[in-house]
């Protein structure tokens, strides 16, 4: 099992060599029998006495973290449908890409696609499932992506990205905080401590991120917007990431995580709540829209999001019909994203305006589209399998119950109501979408070429998934007890087990279906005098406009943001750096009872010292105020010489001889400069201007005295200086104890001292000699 | 006498601060040195003053200054004394490339 999961990675590694090698066989026949295998493989799983496996590969096992794999039924209906139409879709996109196609790019995108998203589906572990579910999320960027020289199409795979990502990053959280609670990595083990989740303190947050995941991969409402962009992709992707396989992921979520959730009253409603007004809303919106890949877009989300409503409802009947349209629904939508890509690539266009009489041009690419629309609309006739899963859904609509509340109770009422209203727009946009393509008059002058029958292998693959619908429709229970009971257990927790009838007597969900066809046809037979109501209602209401808006916002704000701190004023910055010292430093000097003033232990005062301080005080405010810059540069000389003085009245020889020959120096050194240097302009401040830097540099004074003698008037441990006074003369054989210290106890920091010293030295002469280019001087 | 050196720290601080945030590059360069200044005094300080003879061992003296403050300002005034005199020499080849010593006009590109 875990060969045929990476299999398509391994293939996908090979097939830039593939592509440039064999040059004249298209690509996709070399790696055809790749996904042909791994369907030949899972089915020899399907039959009666299923019965799970599990296999596992090691991957960062002191963190819990394994490829382990678990087959169940849920696991095994995916697996099939992700290999089973993916071979197909290679087969279909062997005739829609010719050469002149990056193929190489195509097939790699495509593969790791595959695979991972059969990781996902049979992904034990929360963690390797997250990995998978990413690399879904990734190679669907690259696949949306793939014309990227088309402006439409890098918007579409961004916004897809951003949405999605969104989605997986919230459901990361969500599976963290799982594995926190449940001590386990593994989904098998969570569910059998449903009772542990269910009733801990992250519960909400750990059902809201996950289903925050599940709505934005599966395209539920409001996040459905980026499933119409990403229509941007070649057909072929079209047909098996945004109908068949990625876009399940999150009702494969929701599905794989309901044991745990079963009967909590939150779970139901928002994720009923959600299905259905996702049905409601992208069938109604299907009926608006001109370009035939976009109907079927807003057809796929509101059939996810009857699906979505049914596992909601969590009731035996409402998932068995969720299990039985998972697979009725990726053989009409696969058949009839495939179908668009061949009626666009015959006649260079979708738009269903300017479509139309093609019946009799493409014969049989109609007939295949009979089936799929109306088995999509769910046109009551035993051949279409779309019958069977929309009346199911009526049937459990009308079975609800087992919560009690006023607002739960209005809610099942509302159910059936708003299920028949989304019905009913779905008979109009699948009518729409056959008669508006097939039917009418055509007209030559309105499509780029003139259209002819699609050569037979292309259609061929839609052919295969129309007889699935064609096979289900007229033996419904040939998957039943071989596949659907075994999904539908895995999901629901218990064995369920129902036949399916095309005709089980008079009752409200045929009751519902009639109301549906007669209501849809009459709508539909008026579509142009009602037409008009969608200026009034999605009017510039539109989703999309919030996402642009929001994208927008957020870039012009945060550079908002930016240009406000960032100002590249050295000023601005020092502010800032010294406010933040001052704020934090005297928060916690404060609440810490930092601030002690008591004169214990200090020096007597003496004359000649405050003497010597008061002068060097009025040097230093001295700088501040100089007019002159040959005047600022000798006070500071006088703040230096004060210094060493000073050195000298504390018994500090050394320190004195250094002061004063660095002071010296430095002053030499600003006299030289001085020379080359403007004369110190007249400041231009406002007094505001002069006032902060005043304030700022008074408070942060204060601040340095505080700290200054609160540290002095703390004494935490003895100073260790007594030590280098015993062993001056003993260890470091010297007299000077200062000065041992420097080259004997601590010579490292004097090694690194004239370090410093010469790399200044060497960085001031390539300043002054190396000069790059020869400006002025 | 320690309070009186705090506090004559803490105006070489304000100062030393104050010189900062001029526009003119010499007196950011004054600026730092004041700082400089303030720290190794600060540093003095806080290993307590007058505590003895100079730490230069002599017979038939038991009291000494701590040598350790000294050691480290010494390593400290060497090391600002290198970055002060690059600091000048960096401010004199700014001002002759730019020909401003106006630090309000020597912003950096729009995109950085």
């Amino acid at each position: 099992m875990t060969l045929a999961i990476f299999a398509p990675l391994l293939i996908a590694i090979l097939i830039p060599f593939l592509s440039k090698w064999k040059h004249r066989i298209h690509t996709g026949w070399l790696i055809l029998p790749v996904p042909l295998a791994i369907f030949i493989y899972f089915l020899q799983y399907v039959g009666a006495d299923f019965q799970t496996a599990t296999s596992t590969l090691s991957w960062v096992p002191s963190m819990d973290i394994t490829f382990s794999f678990y087959l169940d039924g849920l696991s095994l209906l995916f697996a099939l449908l992700i290999s089973g139409i993916g071979t197909l879709v290679v087969l279909y996109s062997i005739y829609y890409l010719n050469h002149k196609e990056r193929l190489g790019h195509f097939y790699t995108y495509l593969y790791i696609f595959m695979s991972s998203m059969l990781g996902v589906v049979l992904s034990d572990n929360v963690y390797a499932l997250y990995t998978f579910w990413e690399f879904t999320s990734l190679s669907s960027f690259l696949l949306i992506g793939y014309w990227h020289f088309k402006e439409r199409s890098r918007y579409g795979a961004l916004k897809s990205m951003m949405i999605t990502v969104f989605g997986g990053l919230s459901m990361l959280a969500g599976l963290i905080i799982l594995t926190v609670v449940t001590e386990t990595t593994s989904i098998q083990g969570m569910i059998e401590q449903s009772d542990v989740i269910v009733e801990s303190a992250a519960f909400p947050f750990i059902l809201v991120f996950l289903i925050l995941g599940a709505f934005t991969k599966s395209a539920q409402f409001p996040f459905h917007i980026w499933l119409p962009d990403a229509m941007e992709a070649p057909t072929p992707v079209s047909a098996y990431l945004h109908s068949a396989t990625m876009v399940k992921a999150g009702i494969y979520l929701i599905a794989r995580f309901s044991p745990i959730f079963e009967g909590v009253p939150s779970f139901f409603i928002i994720v009923s709540i959600f299905g259905i007004t996702t049905l409601a809303w992208a069938s109604y919106m299907a009926v608006r829209q001109t370009d035939l890949k976009a109907i079927l877009a807003f057809s796929t989300i509101s059939q996810l999001g009857m699906i979505m409503a049914m596992l909601g409802f969590g009731t035996s009947a409402a998932i068995f019909a969720a299990v039985f349209h998972i697979l009725n629904h990726a053989t009409f939508k696969g058949s009839l994203f495939m179908i668009a890509g061949i009626i666009d690539h015959e006649t260079g266009s979708r738009d269903i305006r300017k479509l139309g009489g093609l019946m009799t041009l493409m014969p049989i690419s109609a007939t295949l589209a009979i089936f799929g629309t109306f088995s999509m609309a769910g046109v009551p006739l035993p051949f279409l399998n779309g019958f069977y899963s929309k009346e199911m859904f009526f049937g459990a609509t009308l079975e609800l119950g087992g919560y009690t509340g006023s607002f739960v109770e209005t809610l099942i009422i509302a159910i059936p109501w708003v299920a028949v209203i989304g019905s009913i727009f779905t008979f109009v946009y699948s009518m729409y979408l056959f008669f508006g393509t097939f039917r009418g008059k055509f007209d030559e002058s309105a499509v780029p070429q003139k259209p002819h029958e699609a050569p037979l292998m292309m259609l061929l693959p839609p052919a295969i998934l129309v007889l699935g619908v064609i096979i289900i429709g007229i033996f419904p229970n040939i998957f039943n007890y071989s596949l659907l009971t075994h999904s539908a257990a895995a999901i629901y927790g218990e064995s369920v087990s129902k036949e399916i009838y095309f005709w089980h007597g008079f009752g409200w969900p045929l009751y519902m279906s009639m109301i549906v066809l007669g209501v849809g046809t009459l709508l539909f037979l008026t579509k142009k005098y009602w037409e008009k109501i969608y200026i009034v209602l999605p009017g510039k209401l539109s989703f999309n406009r919030v996402y642009d808006w929001m994208m927008k916002r957020l870039e012009t704000s945060s550079e908002k943001i930016t240009s406000f701190y960032m100002t590249g004023s050295l000023r601005h910055y020092m502010i800032m750096i010294l406010v933040s010292i001052f704020a934090i430093t005297g928060y916690y000097l404060w609440i810490s009872d930092g601030v002690n003033f008591n004169f214990n232990d200090v020096a007597p005062i003496t004359a000649t010292e405050v003497i010597v301080a008061v002068i060097m005080a009025i040097a230093a405010i001295g700088t501040t105020m100089a007019k002159n810059r040959i005047a600022a540069i000798l006070i500071l000389g006088i703040v230096g010489y004060g210094l060493a003085i000073l050195f000298v009245l504390y018994s500090a020889p050394d320190l004195a001889l250094t002061q004063l020959i660095v002071e010296t120096v430095t002053v030499v050194l600003f006299l030289l400069c001085f020379y080359h240097l403007p004369n110190l302009t007249k400041s231009e401040d406002t007094l505001t201007t002069k006032g902060t830097n005043l304030f700022v540099a008074l408070g942060y004074g204060l601040l340095m005295m505080f700290i200054g003698i609160s540290a002095y008037n703390t004494t935490f441990n003895e100073p260790i200086s007594k030590f280098f006074i015993e062993n001056t003369y003993k260890l470091g054989g010297g007299d000077n104890a200062v000065n041992v210290i420097l080259v004997d106890f601590r010579g490292i920091d004097t090694l690194f001292e004239v370090a410093v010293l010469f790399s200044a030295a060497l960085a001031i002469y390539a300043m002054i000699k190396l000069r790059k280019n020869k400006e002025a001087k | 006498m320690e309070i009186v050196m705090s506090v004559l720290a803490s105006i070489l601080f304000a100062t030393g601060v104050y010189n900062l945030l001029q526009k003119q590059l010499l007196r950011i360069v004054i600026g730092t040195a004041l700082i400089s200044h303030g720290a190794h005094l600060f540093i003095l300080t806080m290993g307590k003053l007058k505590r003895g003879a100079p730490p230069v061992l002599v017979d038939r003296v038991s009291d000494y200054a701590d040598p350790l403050p000294q050691a480290l300002i010494l390593t400290s005034i060497v090391i600002s004394f290198g970055v002060t005199s690059f600091l000048l020499v960096l401010s004199y080849r700014a001002y002759t490339i730019n020909q401003t010593d106006n630090m309000e006009e020597m912003r950096g590109s729009n995109d950085e």
